[in-house]
C-alpha cells in the first residue's frame, strides 16, 4: 500500500491563525484542503512537507456571498460549488469545468483553492519515487532534465486545472491572505508559465475567496478533452464567456486556454470577437487564433501533434455553443455526457 | 452423462452462492489477512533496464530500526518459472536485473512504512548493460544477450509448422491477401494488487495464502524455490480480486514471504503497490503479425500463412505458451485446407509478458477478422455473408489437427446481424458512423497440463454425513468467475438439493483435490466434469437406499428440491437428510470423489500439445462506432454480442462474463497500451513503463461504456458438463477486430494496429485524402530466422496426426545470412 | 495519549483518538501519518473497504464520510474526529442485507466483489439522495468505481432493482425512503 512518509499536522480555526503557523514553520510547512492533489503528491513522494497546516476546520473558508458578483470561499469543496444555488444559470462555464474535475468521489474532497493551485503535471514527473529514480529524476524535482525537451532551461510540466481557465473567462479573481494582509489579484495573473514556480501565490498566502463579477448579460462554457468521461485531467480545456448585446452581436469576450501549456491564459480571440457576431467564418478564425497559442508538450495523456491538431475544432465547439447551437450530441460523445 | 432436458438449478438465474460474502465485505483476499505477530514485507526492484549486480550492502538496511531481515538473492539459489521450459526467474535477482522492477532485495520489518524506508538504505553497485527495447532490436542485437540459456541471441522461443503446400495453395488461388497488423501489449490491470501472507504452523510447516489463480502450480514452484518437500507447505488460494490471468504465474514475492516466514519463525505480509504490479504484469504480448492469405473468387479461404513476431520482456513466463497461442488456434473459427505458422518471441528488457484473457490468440484474431473484411470488400461479398459460407462444421478436425466439436458460430452470426439491422445499416449509414462484425474462439480448457504428466486436471472430492451437510473440495480458485458458484450448482442439481445447502471448500493444497487452476477457461469444463463424477457416485448410494425405502427402482428415484421420490408419484417422498442417515447406516461414511482428464488430443506432432481442449467456444459481435471526422474521436454507441456456451449454468453470471469480455475487448480496442518510454539514448539508457498507474494506463468507466446486447447461444456439448462451455475469455477476442472494422464502415479507413486512437484515426483520413492507401498499421515485418517449418500433413491429405520429417528440426534455427 | 516508535530524528508518536465508525464510537491508536483506508482496515480490523492504488485513481475505497462518498485513501485519519464514517460492514441490518447488497448479490453486480464495497458505498449515497435515479445518474454517480469484471451493466442494473424494492418497502410502510420521514 502506498503511504504517506511521517509528517506533523496542524489544524488551525481561522486564516489569522493559519498565516501565522505558515509563517513560523517556513517552507517546510504545507496548505491542504481537500488533500486529492496534494497527498498522492506525498505518498509518491514527490513533496515531502513536515508539517501539514489543514484548512478544514478554518472558519469562513466555505462562505459564499452572493450580490452583484459572486464570492465564493476556497474551501468549498468542487461538488459544493457545483451546488451552489444559481451558479448553473449565471456562470455556466464554471459549473460545466468544476463537474468535469476527476470523480463524483474527489469533487466531495477536492476543494475550489485546491483546484486552482493544483501542481503542474507531467508524465516524467507524477509517478512514484521508484519509476523517477529510474530516469535520473527530472527538472520539476530531485534532478537536471526536463526530459520532455531536453534543451529547456525550464520545466514544462503542464497545468492542469479545469476551474481556472473557467474562471479566467468569467473574468474572476482570487483574494490571497497572509500576515502581511490581503490582496486581490486577477486569476490570470495569479499563474506563472513555468512549471515549477507556477503560482505567483507568495509563501504564507492562503487562497481564501474566489471573486466573480457580475455575470448579467454573460454568457459562459468550457469545454474539456479527456480520454474518458471521468478521472482523467485535462489535456485541454476551452473556456469561453461573451457578453452578447440584444441583437445577438458579441460586446465583450475572453477566450481563456488550459492543459496547454504551464499556466492557463487568456488568448486574444476575445478582442477579436468584440463587436462581432458569431458566423462560421467569424468562429473559425477564432478558433484559429486559439490554436496557434497552444503550445501543447508530449507529456500527458493522448498523442501531442493530435492534441495540437484539435485546439481549434474544440475551440470552435465552445463557440457554437456559446452562440446557442445544439452541442448536446458532441457533448454526449466526448464528455460523455450533456453539461 | 445422460441426456435431460429438465433441470432445478442448471440454467435458472440465481444468486451466486459467494454473493453474500462479497457484498457484505466478508470475502476474505489476501490482504485481508491478519495474523497475530505479522510482519511486512517490501521488495526493492532495479531502476535499470539491464544491469549486472556488482555488490550488495544492506548493512545500513539491517540496521534500521524495525527492521527484521534483509533478503537478496544469494538466499534464493534455485530459479523457478511457470513453465520447466524456462525456470529462468529468481525470486530475487542474484547477479542481473532485466527490467526496471526487477526484484533483487526485500526488506521484512515491524511495518510496511519501516520496510519501505530500509529499502533506501540498500547500496547496490550497478554496472549498465546494453537495452534491448524491442523485438527488432533484440534481433538485431545478438551480441547483447538478456538470457544465456537460449539457443541463439535473444530468441526465446522460434517454432515453424506448415499443415500442407500452403505456397502451392497460394499460387493456385484467385487472390492473395497480404496484411501486417500490430497489437500492442496491455495488461490486466485487476483492481486488488497482489498480497501474499505466508506463516510456519504448530508443526514446523508452512503456509501461504496468496491472490494466486494457480495454486497447484505455485505449489510445486514454491517448494523447488524453498528447497522444501512440496508435503511441507500448504498453498491457499485466497478469493482473487480480478485476475485476467495476472495471478497465473509464479511471484517473486510468493518465494520471499515463505523464505523470510522460514527464516524468522513469523508471518509475513506482501502486498504489492500498483505500480509493482505493472511489473509483475505477464500480460498481453505485444506481436507483429503478417497474414498471407489465398481466397478464391467466391470467397473461401484456399491456404493461410501467418507469422507472428512476439515482444516477450525479460523473462520466459508463459511465453513458450504464448507463441503457440499465436498461431494454435487461428484455424477453429473457418474451414482451412492448409495452414503454415511461424511464431517467434525474443527476449526485451521489459516486465515479462505472458498469459491474459484469451491467451496469445486476440493478436492473430484481430488480424485475421480484419482481412476477413478486406476480403470481403474486395470480392464485393458481405462479410456476414463470407463468413457463414466457411464456418467450420462440427465434428471435424482442423489442418493443425485440433477436434472441434459442437459450434454455434453460425447461429452467433445470425444473432448479432439479426438483432443490430446489419443488413438495412451496414454501409448505408451516414458517413462517420459504421458497423463492423467479427468472430472468435476459444478454448474450455488446454487439453494438456503446463508440465508433462498423465494425472487427471481436476478432482473433487465430495462429503455427505448424517447432519444432512454436504461439502464439496475442489483445487479450483474462485477469481470473480463464479468457480465455486459452478461447483456448488452442478453438485446441487445432481443431488436435487439447493446450491446454498452445499459447501465449498476450494483452492487449498493442504485440503483439496488437485485443480490445475483458472486459466485457459478450464474450470467449468473439467472441475465440473470431475463434480459431475463425484456426485453421481453419491447419488447413486442414496439412490439405492431410498428405492428400497420407496418400493421402486433405483432408476425411478428423483432427487429434487431436497427431497428424494419415486419418479410420477411426488405423494411419497424422504427428506434428503434422511436418505443420507439410511445411506450411511448402509454404507459407512459417505464421501465420493471424481476426476478429469481431457481427452487425447489426435494431433501427435511435436507442439501438437497447444491447443487441443475439449470443446471450443465461439462468439460473434458486431460493434456500431460514430467516428469524427475532424478529430478523429470516436464513439461507440451499442455493441452486440452472441456467444456460444453450449449451455448457459448460471445465466447470470454467464452474462456477466460475457459482458466483461466485451468490456476489456473495448479497452484494449481503444485505450489500453503497457507502452514504454525509452529517453533519448545519449542521456540515458532508462526504459521506463509510459504509465504504471490507475490513472494513466487507461481503463474505460461507467460513463464510457456503451449498451450491450447479450445474447448466450446454447447449444450444449457432450464433453461438457450439462454441455457448458467456456465463456470468460471468448467473447473478448472479437471485440478489437469489430471496433477497427466499424471503423472501416464509417470512413473508409484501416487502422490495422491496436489501440485504435483518434491521432490513427486523422492520420489516416489525412492519407486517404491524398489519395493515399487509407491506412495506418504497421508497414514492415522484419527477417526473422524461422526454423524450418515442421510438416504435418493435414487430415484430409492423408497424414495420421504426426509429423512426416524428424520432430527435431523445429527447434533449430535456420543459418541467416551475417 | 501517545505511544511512540523510535526511529531516526526522534521519537515518531501515534494518535490516540475516538472514531465514529458504522454507528459506534471506537478508540483507536494509530501512526498519524494513516489515511482513513489505513486506519480502518488495519487499526480497526474492518478489511471490507478495499484499496487498487491509494492515489485516487479507482475509487475501491470509498467510504461514507457525513453521508458523503469519498475516497478513503486521500482522507487523512486525523481529520475524521467527530465524522460519521461508514463503511461496507455496516450496510446490513444484522442478519438483513441492504437492499443494494441482495440486488448486488442476485444479479451480478458483484464478480470478483473487490470493488463491490466501494460501488455499494457510492450507490448508497445516491439513493439516499435520490430513490429513482435514471440509467445516466447512475453511470455518473459510479463513474469514479473501475471495475474490471462487469463491464458496469450488471452494476447499473443491480442499482436500478434495489431502488425498486426500495421504493416498493417504502411505499409499504409508508415513509419515504430518502428522508425516512412519513409520506403525507
Amino acid at each position: 500500500m502506498m503511504r504517506l512518509p511521517w509528517f506533523r499536522f496542524e489544524s488551525p480555526r481561522s486564516v489569522a491563525e493559519a498565516a501565522r503557523i505558515l509563517e513560523g514553520e517556513g517552507p517546510g510547512a504545507v496548505l491542504i484542503a481537500g488533500g486529492t492533489d496534494l497527498l498522492p503528491n506525498m505518498k509518491r513522494r514527490q513533496q515531502a512537507p513536515q508539517v501539514l497546516v489543514s484548512l478544514s476546520r478554518v472558519e469562513g473558508m466555505k462562505a459564499v456571498e452572493d450580490g452583484a458578483g459572486l464570492t465564493l470561499g476556497g474551501g468549498l469543496t468542487l461538488a459544493e460549488v457545483i451546488g451552489t444555488a444559481g451558479l448553473r444559470a449565471r456562470y455556466p462555464g464554471l459549473w460545466q469545468a468544476a463537474s468535469q474535475v476527476a470523480t463524483a468521489q474527489l469533487r466531495n474532497m477536492g476543494t475550489l483553492g485546491g483546484n486552482l493551485c493544483l501542481d503542474t503535471r507531467c508524465s516524467y514527473y507524477d509517478q512514484n519515487h521508484e519509476w523517477r529514480k529510474a530516469i535520473g529524476f527530472c527538472m520539476k524535482r530531485d534532478g537536471e532534465t526536463c526530459w520532455v525537451a531536453t534543451a529547456s532551461k525550464r520545466c514544462l510540466a503542464v497545468s492542469s486545472t479545469d476551474c481556472a481557465p473557467a474562471l479566467i473567462a468569467l473574468g474572476a479573481s482570487v483574494r490571497l491572505e497572509s500576515t502581511a494582509g490581503e490582496r486581490d489579484v486577477a486569476l490570470a495573473d495569479l499563474y506563472r508559465n513555468d512549471g515549477i514556480d507556477y503560482l505567483t501565490r507568495r509563501p504564507g498566502e492562503i487562497l481564501t475567496r474566489v471573486l466573480l463579477p457580475d455575470a448579467a448579460e454573460w454568457t459562459s462554457t468550457y469545454w474539456k478533452l479527456r480520454r474518458r468521461g471521468s478521472f482523467d485531467f485535462p489535456v485541454l480545456g476551452v473556456a469561453a464567456a461573451a457578453k452578447l448585446a440584444p441583437d445577438g452581436s458579441i460586446t465583450e469576450a475572453r477566450v481563456a486556454l488550459g492543459a496547454v501549456s504551464s499556466h492557463p491564459f487568456l488568448t486574444r480571440a476575445g478582442e477579436f470577437l468584440a463587436g462581432k457576431r458569431l458566423t462560421d467564418e467569424v468562429i473559425a478564425e477564432a478558433a484559429r487564433m486559439v490554436a496557434s497559442r497552444a503550445k501543447p508538450m508530449d507529456n500527458t495523456d493522448f498523442d501531442v501533434y493530435w492534441r495540437k491538431e484539435v485546439v481549434a475544432e474544440f475551440t470552435g465547439y465552445a463557440l457554437r455553443e456559446r452562440r446557442g447551437d445544439d452541442m448536446d450530441a458532441v457533448r454526449l460523445r466526448t464528455a460523455r455526457r450533456t453539461l | 452423462m445422460t441426456k435431460r432436458t429438465h433441470f432445478d438449478v442448471i440454467g435458472k438465474p440465481r444468486r451466486r452462492v459467494d454473493g453474500r460474502a462479497k457484498v457484505t465485505g466478508q470475502t476474505r483476499f489476501a490482504d485481508d489477512i491478519v495474523l497475530p505477530r505479522m510482519l511486512h514485507a517490501r521488495l526493492l526492484r532495479s531502476p535499470h533496464p539491464h544491469a549486472r549486480i556488482v555488490a550488495i550492502d544492506a548493512s545500513r538496511a539491517e540496521r534500521h530500526p524495525g527492521v527484521h531481515l534483509v533478503l537478496t538473492g544469494k538466499d534464493f539459489p534455485v530459479s523457478i518459472g511457470i513453465l520447466p521450459v524456462s525456470q529462468d526467474e529468481y525470486p530475487l535477482a542474484p547477479e542481473r536485473v532485466r527490467y526496471v522492477g526487477d526484484p533483487l532485495a526485500a526488506v521484512v520489518a515491524r511495518d510496511e512504512q519501516t520496510a519501505g524506508e530500509a529499502l533506501d538504505l540498500i547500496d547496490v553497485t550497478w554496472e549498465i548493460l546494453p537495452t534491448i527495447g524491442s523485438p527488432q532490436e533484440a534481433l538485431a542485437r545478438p551480441d547483447v544477450r538478456i538470457h544465456d540459456y537460449n539457443d541463439v541471441g535473444n530468441i526465446h522461443r522460434n517454432q515453424s509448422y506448415q499443415f500442407g503446400d500452403v505456397d502451392a495453395a497460394l499460387a493456385a488461388s484467385d487472390h492473395v491477401f497480404e496484411d501486417l497488423f500490430f497489437f500492442e501489449g496491455n495488461t490486466h490491470l485487476a483492481i486488488e494488487q497482489h498480497a501474499s501472507v505466508a506463516a510456519v504452523d504448530g508443526e514446523g510447516k508452512l503456509t501461504l495464502w496468496s491472490s494466486t489463480q494457480v495454486p497447484h502450480y505455485v505449489h510445486r514452484q514454491m517448494a523447488r524455490a524453498l528447497a522444501v518437500p512440496e508435503a511441507h507447505i500448504r498453498i491457499i488460494a485466497c478469493p482473487n480480486g480480478g485476475g485476467f490471468g495476472g495471478k497465473t504465474d509464479v511471484c517473486n514475492h510468493e518465494a520471499v514471504v515463505l523464505k523470510a516466514a522460514l527464516m524468522l519463525g513469523r508471518p509475513v505480509k506482501i502486498c504489492l503497490n500498483r505500480e509493482e504490479v505493472f511489473y509483475m504484469h505477464r500480460g498481453r504480448h505485444p506481436v507483429l503479425m503478417k497474414f498471407r492469405t489465398g481466397v478464391s473468387n467466391d470467397g473461401r479461404i484456399t491456404g493461410m500463412h501467418l507469422q507472428t513476431l512476439l515482444d516477450g520482456g525479460a523473462y520466459g513466463s508463459y511465453g513458450t505458451a504464448s507463441t503457440f497461442y499465436t498461431g494454435a488456434l487461428t484455424p477453429v473459427t473457418y474451414e482451412l485446407p492448409r495452414y503454415k505458422f511461424e511464431g517467434c518471441r525474443t527476449f526485451t528488457n521489459k516486465p515479462p509478458c505472458g498469459a491474459k484473457r484469451g491467451h496469445g490468440t486476440p493478436q492473430p484474431r484481430f488480424g485475421q477478422e480484419i482481412q476477413l473484411d478486406k476480403i470481403a470488400e474486395k470480392l464485393r461479398l458481405d462479410p456476414a455473408e463470407l463468413r457463414l459460407n466457411m464456418v467450420a462444421k462440427p465434428n471435424t478436425l482442423t489442418a493443425n489437427w485440433l477436434r472441434i466439436g459442437s459450434i454455434g458460430l453460425a447461429e452467433c452470426i445470425r444473432q448479432v446481424v439479426d438483432r443490430s439491422d446489419w443488413k438495412n445499416r451496414r454501409g448505408k449509414l451516414p458517413e462517420g458512423r459504421g458497423l463492423g462484425l467479427a468472430c472468435g474462439a476459444y478454448m474450455s480448457g488446454a487439453g494438456l497440463s503446463i508440465y508433462w504428466n498423465k494425472l487427471p486436471h481436476s478432482g473433487v472430492q465430495l462429503l455427505i454425513d448424517r447432519s444432512g451437510q454436504v461439502t464439496v473440495f475442489c483445487g479450483a480458485t474462485e477469481v470473480g468467475q463464479g468457480s465455486d458458484d459452478v461447483l456448488a450448482g452442478i453438485v446441487a442439481e445432481v443431488l436435487g438439493i439447493d446450491p446454498f445447502e452445499v459447501r465449498c471448500v476450494t483452492g487449498d493444497t493442504a485440503l483439496t483435490p488437485i485443480d490445475l487452476g483458472s486459466y485457459s477457461s478450464r474450470v467449468t469444463v473439467m472441475m465440473g466434469n470431475a463434480a459431475i463424477e463425484a456426485a453421481g457416485k453419491l447419488r447413486a448410494l442414496l439412490a439405492d437406499v431410498a428405492a428400497a425405502q420407496l418400493q421402486t427402482a433405483p432408476e425411478h428415484v428423483v432427487l429434487a428440491h431436497g427431497r428424494v421420490f419415486r419418479a410420477g408419484d411426488p405423494g411419497k417422498s424422504l427428506s434428503f437428510k434422511e436418505v443420507v442417515v439410511l445411506a450411511e447406516a448402509k454404507h459407512g461414511t459417505l464421501g465420493a470423489v471424481g476426476s478429469y482428464t481431457p481427452p487425447k488430443p489426435p494431433g501427435r506432432y511435436k507442439g501438437g500439445g497447444v491447443g487441443p481442449s475439449p470443446a471450443y467456444s465461439y462468439t460473434a459481435c458486431i460493434v456500431e462506432v460514430e467516428v469524427d471526422r475532424a478529430t478523429g474521436w470516436i464513439h461507440v454507441p451499442k455493441i452486440w454480442i452472441a456467444h456460444d456456451i453450449g449451455r448457459a449454468l448460471n445465466p447470470v453470471l454467464a452474462r456477466g462474463q460475457v459482458e466483461g469480455s466485451v468490456y476489456m475487448g473495448l479497452c484494449e480496442a481503444l485505450m489500453e497500451e503497457q507502452s514504454f518510454r525509452r529517453l533519448p539514448p545519449k542521456l540515458s539508457h532508462a526504459l521506463v513503463h509510459r504509465a504504471p498507474s490507475m490513472l494513466e494506463y487507461k481503463s474505460i468507466t461507467a460513463l464510457d461504456m456503451p449498451e450491450m446486447d447479450t445474447v448466450l447461444v446454447e447449444d450444449p456439448d457432450p464433453n461438457c458438463p450439462f454441455g457448458a462451455k467456456e465463456v470468460g475469455q471468448g467473447p473478448l477476442l472479437p471485440v478489437m477486430p469489430a471496433v477497427a472494422n466499424a471503423i472501416f464502415d464509417a470512413l473508409g479507413i484501416r487502422i490495422d494496429e491496436l489501440p485504435i486512437t483518434p491521432d490513427k484515426v486523422l492520420k489516416a483520413l489525412a492519407r486517404k485524402a491524398k489519395g493515399e492507401n487509407p491506412r495506418v498499421g504497421p508497414d514492415h515485418f522484419p527477417e526473422v530466422p524461422y526454423p524450418e517449418p515442421m510438416l504435418v500433413p493435414p487430415p484430409w491429405e492423408g497424414g495420421d496426426g504426426n509429423s512426416v520429417e524428424p520432430a527435431a528440426r523445429a527447434g533449430r534455427v535456420r543459418e541467416v545470412a551475417p | 495519549m501517545t505511544d511512540t516508535q523510535s526511529a531516526p530524528g526522534g521519537a515518531r508518536r501515534n494518535l490516540r483518538m475516538v472514531l465514529h465508525v458504522n454507528g459506534e464510537d471506537t478508540e483507536v491508536l494509530f501512526a498519524p501519518y494513516k489515511t482513513l483506508l489505513e486506519v480502518l482496515r488495519e487499526d480497526l480490523g474492518l478489511t471490507g473497504t478495499k484499496h487498487g492504488c491509494e492515489l485516487g485513481e479507482c475509487g475501491a475505497c470509498a467510504v461514507l464520510v457525513d453521508g458523503l462518498p469519498l475516497l478513503s485513501c486521500l482522507v487523512l485519519a486525523v481529520e475524521c474526529e467527530g465524522k460519521a464514517i461508514e463503511t461496507v460492514e455496516g450496510l446490513a441490518r444484522g442478519p438483513t442485507l441492504h437492499p443494494l447488497q441482495a440486488a448486488f448479490a442476485d444479479l451480478g453486480g458483484a464478480q470478483c466483489g473487490y470493488c463491490t464495497p466501494g460501488v455499494l458505498m457510492t450507490a448508497k449515497a445516491l439513493l439516499d439522495g435520490d430513490p429513482d435515479p435514471c440509467r445516466e445518474k447512475i453511470r455518473e454517480a459510479i463513474s469514479g468505481n473501475l471495475c474490471r469484471c462487469t463491464g458496469y451493466q450488471q452494476i447499473y442494473e443491480s442499482i436500478e432493482e434495489a431502488a425498486r424494492r426500495m421504493r416498493a418497502d417504502a411505499a409499504q410502510s409508508g415513509s419515504c425512503p430518502c428522508c425516512e420521514g412519513t409520506a403525507p
